[in-house]
């Protein structure tokens, strides 16, 4: 199969999704080790790790919310209604059939109807409630001071960040397998390590100009 | 393209150096885990010889001839004493109002005083309380000697009503081992400020005996090694009883019914409130440099975590005390008394069945510093374990935390009629006293004849519980609990009992578990069912 590739993954933006990756798993095994699920390092040291994980991804995630807004990639989890219904058809019929994918990644539109929204829930519903679970987890001890300690109840919060985690790791594990879906088994995740992605020949244009371009300007 | 990935490069740098040096900073935290002032075990040097003093060249006979001596200068000691609890032996609760102290207050060891007073009276800071009608305004029968003598040799003796040996003496009766006077003279004239000698004659005794009562307090703690006792070991703080329990004008700072469940104030030494020290008067409110175990103080008491265990100092402590099974002889007619393999007594006539413990996981309990003790002339409810000194407070409190206590597990007589615990007589040369007659019919009534009490003439055994809170043996930091003592799913979690706090690690929502586990399972699921299909359907298509 003859491909054109094109640079879709930008150095940072790789650097956030592996770190975060990372991160995300660390906090996964000691988070459900926190919740009591099983014994691994010990709750003093799960805890440790989750903290530092957390407040490491917060770090992160600061850089990452300025990079999206310089560099105009925050356009990329624009929702859109378009298209959902073909690429429903394709995950559910398609992929059987050997068709072509319905979307073709541009460095303007990487992500596909679905995985915008997709992604846009994990950053509009599931972020926000486990960051906000887990600060006010955090900072139980100093609730009194912050004069919430009537507001919320130790129990809620944990229940709310343990729901959280339950999600976030269902997506984990729907998230990884869709990295399979590609033209290889290993494509996707090929791209995000090198940043480059092949695309089928019919469709060389969409890549011409290299994605060097931000795409705002594009 | 270089200088873009350096620029990328500056920033991940900054920012993992800013991380590093905002988590070194809480670490290092100047101040933290330091205590104000090292206190001092030794003794100051005195600015008088009480051996060069002429009130003092004796020779002194009796120990009410050393008081006098010694209140011929110490003009105010005499009455300051008798108004103290180690003199009255009564006390008005500060938190309930109830009017308590030995005196008043029913106990799951011993039982009562009344008509008991020569031998429970060894342990009183005076001499000759022999009855009822002792004369509490004598200054003279102050026991000066009990708390300051500095020898070591000066000894109440367990059954002459507070008074030391005057004349030699066989003890035990027919044991052919006579036991010499201590040397009155000499002592008074090395009196000095009270050592843990002192304070651990009546104290590491409680009870009838060493660690019999407290758990916490025996005589291991006259030279504790550092994993006993950090603050009294001689490889640690050194400190003696009276460090932290403070005295003015000879009143003991504090009271057993109104203790300080959650100190606010912190640092305080010396006290200015008359109130006894708690771990936060030296150590201070936030003394961990990790910030959330400073939270935890919040709701947890110092000693729950840093006293692990109690009885740690090779003395065991009486864990149950079954009056019930008293007055049995053996098959010579002779009262029995059995020993297990560790020379503890099991089985006594004069006072049925006894537990021991060493190295015992205290029993965790909300306390909020308010004790509902029972008195010995209450209304009891007979249908329920008796329990005689509730300890208050729950999660709701904030004023309550989580305390470690020995719970002394008891069953002694009452009356089954008028619901009322009993006054036994058990000590005396008579035909009624338990200890020599071995029985409960006629010692419980002269108990209860003596002290004057409405008695209906029928005993029961009631069981009993009593919560003695654990504050002394503190060990090394590196011997205290672990997050995972309690943070645990396990049944033996320390604070498996605790249930009205939702705690990370042991407590969860079975609805979001469950519903939890469905999404992970229905994603990998899907996920496999999806894989599976794509690579049937590949086949078949090639």
């Amino acid at each position: 199969m003859s491909a054109n590739r094109i640079y879709i993954y930008k150095r940072y933006e790789r650097f956030w999704h592996w770190s975060q990756a990372l991160l995300i798993i660390i906090m996964m095994i000691t988070g459900f080790e926190i919740h009591g699920s099983y014994t691994f390092l010990g709750f003093k040291k799960a805890v440790d790790l989750h903290t530092i994980a957390a407040w490491t991804l917060l770090v992160i995630w600061a850089f990452t919310i300025f990079w999206q807004f310089t560099t105009g990639e925050w356009r990329q989890y624009i929702p859109s209604m378009k298209n959902v219904s073909a690429m429903i058809l394709y995950y559910t019929v398609g992929i059987f059939k050997e068709m072509p994918h319905p979307f073709r990644k541009t460095t303007v539109q990487k992500h596909n109807p679905l995985q915008r929204l997709a992604y846009l829930a994990l950053l509009a519903f599931i972020s926000p409630l486990i960051w906000g679970s887990g600060l006010l987890y955090l900072f139980y001890g100093n609730w009194a001071q912050l004069g919430i300690d009537k507001t919320f109840s130790l129990e809620g919060v944990a229940l709310v960040h343990t729901a959280g985690a339950f999600m976030i790791t269902a997506f984990f594990f729907i998230h990884v397998y869709l990295t399979t879906t590609g033209h290889t088994i290993f494509a996707h995740i090929k791209a995000m390590i090198t940043g480059w992605e092949e695309v089928e020949d019919d469709h060389a244009p969409a890549a011409a100009d290299h994605g060097k371009r931000a795409p705002g300007k594009a | 393209m270089d200088k873009n990935r350096c620029g990328w490069r500056r920033w991940i740098g900054g920012a993992l150096i800013l991380m590093a040096s905002m988590m070194a900073g809480a670490a290092n935290d100047p101040g933290a885990g330091k205590l104000p002032v090292a206190a001092a075990g030794g003794k100051a040097a005195s600015t008088a010889d009480h051996s060069k003093f002429k009130e003092l060249q004796g020779p002194f006979k009796t120990g009410p001839e050393v008081t006098k001596a010694c209140l011929a200068c110490h003009n105010e000691a005499g009455h300051q004493v008798m108004k103290s609890v180690h003199w009255t032996w009564e006390t008005i609760s500060p938190t309930t109002g109830k009017k308590l102290g030995k005196q008043h207050a029913a106990n799951n060891f011993c039982g009562s005083i009344l008509s008991n007073e020569p031998r429970c009276t060894s342990c009183h800071a005076g001499y000759g309380w022999t009855d009822k009608n002792y004369d509490f305004t004598n200054q003279d029968n102050v026991d000066c000697l009990a708390c300051h003598d500095t020898t070591a040799t000066y000894k109440k003796i367990a059954t002459d009503a507070g008074h030391p040996l005057y004349e030699p003496r066989e003890m035990p009766k027919g044991s052919g081992k006579v036991v010499q006077p201590p040397d009155l003279t000499k002592i008074a004239q090395a009196v000095g400020k009270p050592g843990r000698q002192n304070c651990g004659a009546c104290h590491f005794n409680g009870g009838g005996g060493d660690a019999v009562k407290h758990g916490d307090l025996d005589t291991s703690l006259i030279k504790p090694p550092k994993h006993v006792d950090v603050h009294m070991s001689p490889d640690g703080a050194n400190l003696s009883c009276a460090d932290c329990h403070t005295f003015n004008a000879h009143q003991p700072s504090g009271s057993r019914y109104a203790a300080t469940a959650k100190d606010t104030k912190g640092l305080d030494m010396k006290h200015e409130d008359h109130n006894r020290a708690t771990c936060e008067s030296c150590h201070d409110l936030r003394p961990h440099k990790n910030e959330r175990l400073n939270n935890h103080a919040n709701r947890l008491a110092c000693q729950t975590c840093h006293i692990p265990e109690f009885a740690r100092g090779g003395v065991a402590t009486k864990t149950l005390w079954d009056w019930s099974t008293g007055g049995k002889r053996g098959p010579d007619g002779k009262p029995l008394f059995i020993k297990d393999d560790h020379g503890h007594l099991i089985y006594s006539a004069e006072k049925g069945d006894f537990k021991y413990g060493e190295n015992v996981r205290p029993t965790y309990k909300w306390y909020n510093g308010v004790v509902h003790q029972v008195a010995i002339t209450d209304k009891i409810d007979d249908s329920k374990i008796l329990e005689l000194n509730r300890v208050e407070g729950s999660a709701s409190d904030p004023n309550a935390r989580i305390w470690p206590f020995k719970v002394m597990v008891g069953k002694q007589p009452y009356d089954p009629v008028n619901k009322t615990l009993v006054v036994n007589h058990v000590y005396g040369k008579d035909d009624t006293a338990f200890w020599g007659n071995f029985d409960y019919e006629k010692s419980i009534k002269a108990g209860m004849d003596y002290a004057g009490l409405p008695y209906s003439g029928k005993f029961d055994f009631i069981e009993t519980r009593m919560n003695w809170f654990i504050t002394h043996m503190v060990a090394p930091k590196e011997d205290a609990l672990k997050c995972n003592d309690c943070h645990t799913r396990s049944e033996d979690g320390r604070l498996a009992a605790i249930t009205d706090i939702y705690m990370p690690g042991r407590d969860r929502n079975g609805w979001v578990d469950l519903l939890g586990g469905l999404a992970i399972i229905g994603a990998i699921g899907a996920g496999s069912v999806h894989g599976i299909a794509r690579i049937l359907t590949r086949r078949k298509g090639h």
